[in-house]
């Protein structure tokens, strides 16, 4: 930046911690892309030979369905939210398709599942925005209301029957040639939408806005109540989406089909750098987290190790890398 | 942010202010006794039969989840938040039953105890964790729910174990009259034994200092961070009643937690505790709970689909505290 750091004194600075501590804050995609690739190598050490491409497209098949969830808690965290209902709005889209498929159609599921989505997404942005219900709370109440009436949806199409739409299973779980996996045709899109939103419109700037300092915001004219509102029917809408993909990945159609990633998605997200007091972070650090978690699980997995060691290290890696964070950043 | 300045302003107002608002306080709890005893009689209206058997069962229901919420309580008051409640009742749960398998009654006793010290070194953790990262305690709670459930897992992979035959007496049966439940009475001793010396102490002051105003709790002298730990280890203690309740009342341990700390923020929110802390007690989400589970047993009477029933229980939880806020909004304004 300066003259100052051409000098040779500059140059060693790298080996200082501070010089370490700028990066982590400034850029803290970079730090996560080096764990990533240690974990990557990590992985080739302990068990030779499973690092191939067709292991690393079944990696990102795995890590995209969890990177769109995350985006939901990445966009609500950057206000000092939190939306705990995206696993029960997700499972619930994906079966209400599979509910639908034979009947009416494949189109009129999804559009039918979208708009449910939707239409919980709104209550949640209403109650957000309006109501200043904490966003824990009702999305919480949210996800009860969602969970129960996907199982009333349930005993009513017990007779119907339910599968899991082709599409779906293509989009899912497919992969060309056994490398690069279909879902990227969804989440391509998603995630430049989601990163352009946040880096570079006005809305995106709002988020942060409103995340950073209610007050300032308010006094500088935002409508906290419409961003909110807005916000959380995208989140759900992400949900639903992710949704259809997770149901497609697993082949199952059930009502709680997603709930297991619920927290997975909110440490993506924390891994990520976003801080859940809002007003810092981004979608590109979440989608390394995605991916740091998907390598992490399925390691542990390969090694035989048991369900409860992966939770436990999860829980562990989320609390270590929450508090470098606030230690770099120095926020409380 | 508003609720904070607003208490803060109520106390340094004085003495016959803070009397006023400790009536209110009591006054939420007054108006959900009303509510619970009104649903009693529509129970009653309902199910003729409902009678003393009714309220043991509802009794023994009820215990695990009144524990779990009264452990959140504690913590909110504080303003934290522990979505770890659940895992650590597993967790105590879990040890306790797999201690308690084939040894004798005697030893079940030092088992509860040192469980119940387990609880404590839990909670301790969580607070430990919380003070020192000063990271937000919804994100350390969120990691230690992984994990303390993958601990549980680690003692038990299936559901199994066992109960002291005392422990199993203590909570099944009636007390002196077929109305009143040995359980109901055990769990509010439990509390009251706990909780009354605790929050007439200056510790239980502190709690509700470091809860409406870190800040100017700081300044009059309240190490925040020792009695955050503290909160915590209370939390972790009536967490590990709430397990051991759990071991008692079914005769076995499950290692997967159930939905307890999803349902005990609903229970102390309904209870009339505020989330932004420093207002409520453990009393009113008792109610709560209680009132909870009576409208699942109406709904059941009814023969409503247990599934509405889950919708109706978000809808009660989303609106009352929809209405909660509304009022804190006004006051905030006034």
């Amino acid at each position: 930046m300066t003259v100052a750091e051409t000098t040779p004194e500059a140059r060693t600075s790298w080996f200082r911690p501070s010089a370490w501590v700028k990066v982590f804050r400034e850029r803290p995609i970079i730090p996560l892309l080096v764990i990533l690739v240690l974990l990557v190598i990590l992985s080739e050490i302990i068990r030779p030979g499973i690092v191939s491409l067709n292991w690393a497209g079944v990696m990102v098949r795995t890590a995209i369905p969890l990177a769109i969830l995350a985006a939901c808690q990445t966009m609500t965290m950057l206000t000092g939210g939190i939306d705990l209902s995206v696993a029960a709005i997700a499972s619930m889209s994906g079966f209400v398709v599979a509910t639908l498929v034979n009947g009416p159609g494949l189109w009129v599921g999804i559009a039918v599942a979208l708009a449910a989505a939707a239409v919980a997404g709104l209550i949640n942005g209403i109650g957000v925005g309006v109501f200043r219900v904490h966003p824990l709370i009702m999305t919480l109440g949210m996800s009860l209301v969602v969970l129960g009436l996907a199982n009333v949806w349930q005993l009513e199409m017990v007779q119907t029957g339910a599968g899991v739409p082709d599409l779906f299973r293509r989009l899912g779980a497919g992969m060309v040639e056994g490398i690069v996996p279909y879902s990227l045709v969804v989440f391509i899109p998603v995630a430049a939408w989601v990163l352009i939103t946040l880096n570079r419109t006005g809305y995106g700037r709002l988020l942060y806005a409103i995340g950073d300092n209610p007050v300032a915001s308010r006094l500088a004219g935002v409508k906290a109540w419409q961003v909110l509102i807005v916000l959380y029917v995208i989140s759900a809408v992400l949900a639903g989406i992710a949704g259809f993909l997770y149901s497609g990945l697993t082949n199952v159609a059930s009502v709680t089909l997603v709930d297991t990633s619920l927290l997975p998605s909110v440490a993506a997200a924390v891994i990520g750098g976003t801080s859940i007091l809002g007003g810092r972070g981004g979608y590109g650090g979440t989608i390394i987290g995605a991916l740091i978690l998907t390598v992490i699980s399925s390691l542990l997995t390969s090694l035989g190790y048991p369900e409860a060691l992966r939770q436990i290290l999860f829980g562990a890696m989320i609390v270590f890398v929450a508090a470098a964070y606030a230690r770099v950043t120095g926020e409380t | 942010m508003s609720a904070a300045v607003s208490t803060s302003a109520r106390a340094s107002a004085g003495w016959s202010t803070s009397l006023v608002s400790a009536l209110r306080r009591s006054g939420w709890t007054i108006s959900l006794l009303g509510i619970l005893a009104v649903l009693l009689l529509i129970t009653k209206a309902i199910q003729p039969t409902f009678g003393a058997s009714g309220i043991q069962g509802l009794a023994i229901s009820v215990m695990p989840l009144a524990l779990a919420s009264v452990a959140q309580a504690v913590v909110v008051i504080a303003r934290g938040i522990d979505l770890s409640v659940g895992s650590m009742m597993a967790l105590t749960s879990v040890v306790s039953a797999a201690l308690m398998e084939g040894r004798s009654e005697t030893a079940a006793i030092g088992i509860v105890l040192g469980v119940l010290l387990l609880g404590l070194l839990l909670g301790a953790v969580n607070g430990t964790l919380i003070v020192v990262t000063r990271v937000p305690d919804i994100v350390v709670t969120l990691a230690m729910l992984f994990v303390w459930a993958g601990c549980a897992l680690l003692v038990m992979e299936t559901p199994g174990g066992a109960s002291a035959q005392w422990l199993r007496s203590l909570t099944s049966g009636p007390l002196l009259s077929s109305w009143i439940p040995k359980a109901a009475v055990v769990m509010l001793l439990i509390v009251a034994v706990i909780w009354l010396p605790i929050r007439r102490s200056r510790l239980g002051l502190s709690l509700y200092a470091i809860g409406s105003e870190p800040l100017a709790a700081f300044r009059s002298g309240i190490s925040v961070g020792r009695t955050k730990i503290f909160a915590y280890m209370l939390t972790g203690l009536f967490s590990a009643f709430g397990g051991l309740s759990l071991t008692a009342t079914t005769g076995i341990a499950t290692p997967v937690p159930g939905p307890y700390t999803l349902m005990s923020v609903a229970a102390v929110v309904l209870g009339g505790v505020s989330l932004s802390g420093g207002r409520g007690g453990v009393f009113g989400p008792i109610v709560a709970v209680v009132i909870l589970s009576l409208l699942r047993t109406i709904m059941t009477f009814l023969n409503v689909n247990t599934n509405l029933a889950t919708v109706v229980q978000g809808f009660i939880l989303v609106g009352v505290v929809m209405v909660g806020s509304l009022i804190q909004l006004r006051r905030s304004r006034r």
